[in-house]
């Protein structure tokens, strides 16, 4: 049990969202802006987006190729790791698993490392971008995703903190083991469940 | 790299000793640590609230205050009228309470003290810029940093006694003081000292919008993107 801090009531639990993971908070139409590189200009004319690394068929898209796959999207909530939430939001763009089926996964291989236009990395076990998990998105409430946000697109893996939903992301790299990525490095957990709060080394 | 450094796993409970007004929105919160806890410039903390039923809400503040071997550090908070941690440590908190806190946390957004630096900050985002000012005063080498501070008016400046000197250079966007040279206005690259140093890294705090603003200048002025590094705080709509 942890001590309660003299005079402090917080807003309570009681009219807590029940989608709110622990130590969360709901930031309502708010998206913050959180990004420690310098927010590239990219160009869709030049844009790629490739899955190497364990696959039979390393596979390159450009930014029409990706558009033409069957589109997918997600209704729900997303979770920053400094403690913002943003529920009942909406991103459309393609499944990672039509990504990875086309480019034909090996037996062998455990991990991603997702890979970013900017050089950002952010490492995801398989398990967390398959099964209909995670999302290449270019879409935001039915808009293009803005730059500051990712833009044009970004992954979205929802079910875990946000910073692994690589901004920017120019591709997945598949892997037999796990390999820390940018945050991952820099003291924050390998996994990220907000519902485990895993969201620094350690947790 | 210590392992409380790189793993702030556990929450622990410092004393405030001292709160200082910093602005009319702004405190300095300085906390005696309850065991030594060595910190990098640029680094944060969490402070976490526990309600009596359990509710906790958590935010991370950058730490203002140089490393040194006083055991103590200082946190600098804006108050937000809408955020639940800041409203409550203005407004709630005295000296001698406890707060839980961990960290402390980040390794990216750090300088070590020993190259060339060109810090720029808006508004609070001063403050974690502020901790490696004065980590370099405190190993005289003052002339490894540049600091360019921006802010709305006079009285919006952190740290005012202590912040001007040879690394400063301070720019108003809204009001200046009386005969102040520079006409208030947004940060251009005429704001930054020149030449800037060969191989020199970039650190830009602030608000998403000066962020962006501020890279930009400093890759105006010759700076590769991959030299640049950026913390971000502030809603955007």
């Amino acid at each position: 049990m942890a001590r309660f801090t003299r005079g402090f009531g917080g807003r309570g639990k009681a009219n807590r969202d029940p989608r709110l993971p622990p130590g969360q908070y709901d930031t309502g139409n708010k998206w913050p802006v959180l990004t420690a590189e310098v927010t590239p200009r990219l160009d869709t004319a030049s844009w790629t987006f490739a899955v190497e690394g364990l696959v039979d068929r390393p596979t390159s898209w450009t930014w029409d190729e990706i558009h033409a796959l069957p589109p997918s999207s997600f209704v729900g909530d997303i979770h920053c790791v400094t403690t913002w939430s943003k529920l009942g939001v909406t991103f459309s763009g393609v499944s990672v698993d039509t990504l990875l089926e086309a480019a034909g996964v090996q037996a062998n291989a455990t991990h991603v490392l997702a890979f970013s236009h900017t050089g950002y990395t952010t490492n995801l076990p398989l398990a967390d971008v398959t099964g209909g998990r995670a999302w290449v998105a270019w879409d935001y409430e039915g808009q293009p995703v803005p730059v500051e946000h990712g833009g044009p697109a970004r992954l979205l893996v929802p079910h875990l903190y946000f910073w692994k939903s690589a901004k920017w992301v120019a591709g997945l790299r598949v892997l037999d083991h796990d390999e820390p990525g940018f945050w991952e490095q820099n003291g924050y957990h390998d996994r990220g469940d907000p519902w485990l709060e895993q969201r620094y080394q350690g947790d | 790299m210590t392992e409380s450094e790189a793993s702030p796993s556990g929450w622990r409970t410092a004393t405030v000793i001292r709160i200082e007004q910093e602005t009319a929105r702004a405190k300095t919160f300085r906390l005696a640590l309850p065991h030594p806890s060595p910190h990098l410039a640029g680094q944060h903390y969490v402070v976490r609230l526990t309600a009596p039923d359990g509710y906790t809400a958590s935010r991370s503040y950058s730490i203002a205050s140089a490393p040194d071997d006083t055991n103590e550090v200082e946190i600098t908070v804006e108050r937000l009228d809408e955020g639940e941690v800041s409203t409550f440590l203005h407004d709630e908190v005295m000296v001698g309470d406890d707060l839980e806190i961990r960290g402390p946390i980040g390794l990216w957004f750090v300088w070590n003290g020993d190259a060339p630096a060109l810090l720029v900050g808006g508004g609070s985002g001063v403050v974690p810029l502020m901790a490696m000012l004065r980590l370099a005063r405190r190993g005289a080498r003052s002339d490894l940093v540049r600091l360019v501070v921006s802010v709305r008016t006079p009285d919006d400046l952190y740290y005012a006694d202590e912040i001007m000197g040879q690394e400063t250079t301070l720019l108003y966007t809204r009001a200046t003081p009386p005969a102040f040279p520079r006409p208030p206005g947004r940060l251009s690259i005429r704001d930054i000292p020149q030449p800037v140093a060969p191989g020199v890294r970039g650190y830009v705090c602030g608000s998403s919008g000066f962020a962006d603003a501020a890279s930009d200048v400093l890759m105006d002025l010759g700076i590769p993107a991959e030299r640049i590094r950026v913390e971000r705080f502030g809603p955007t709509g």
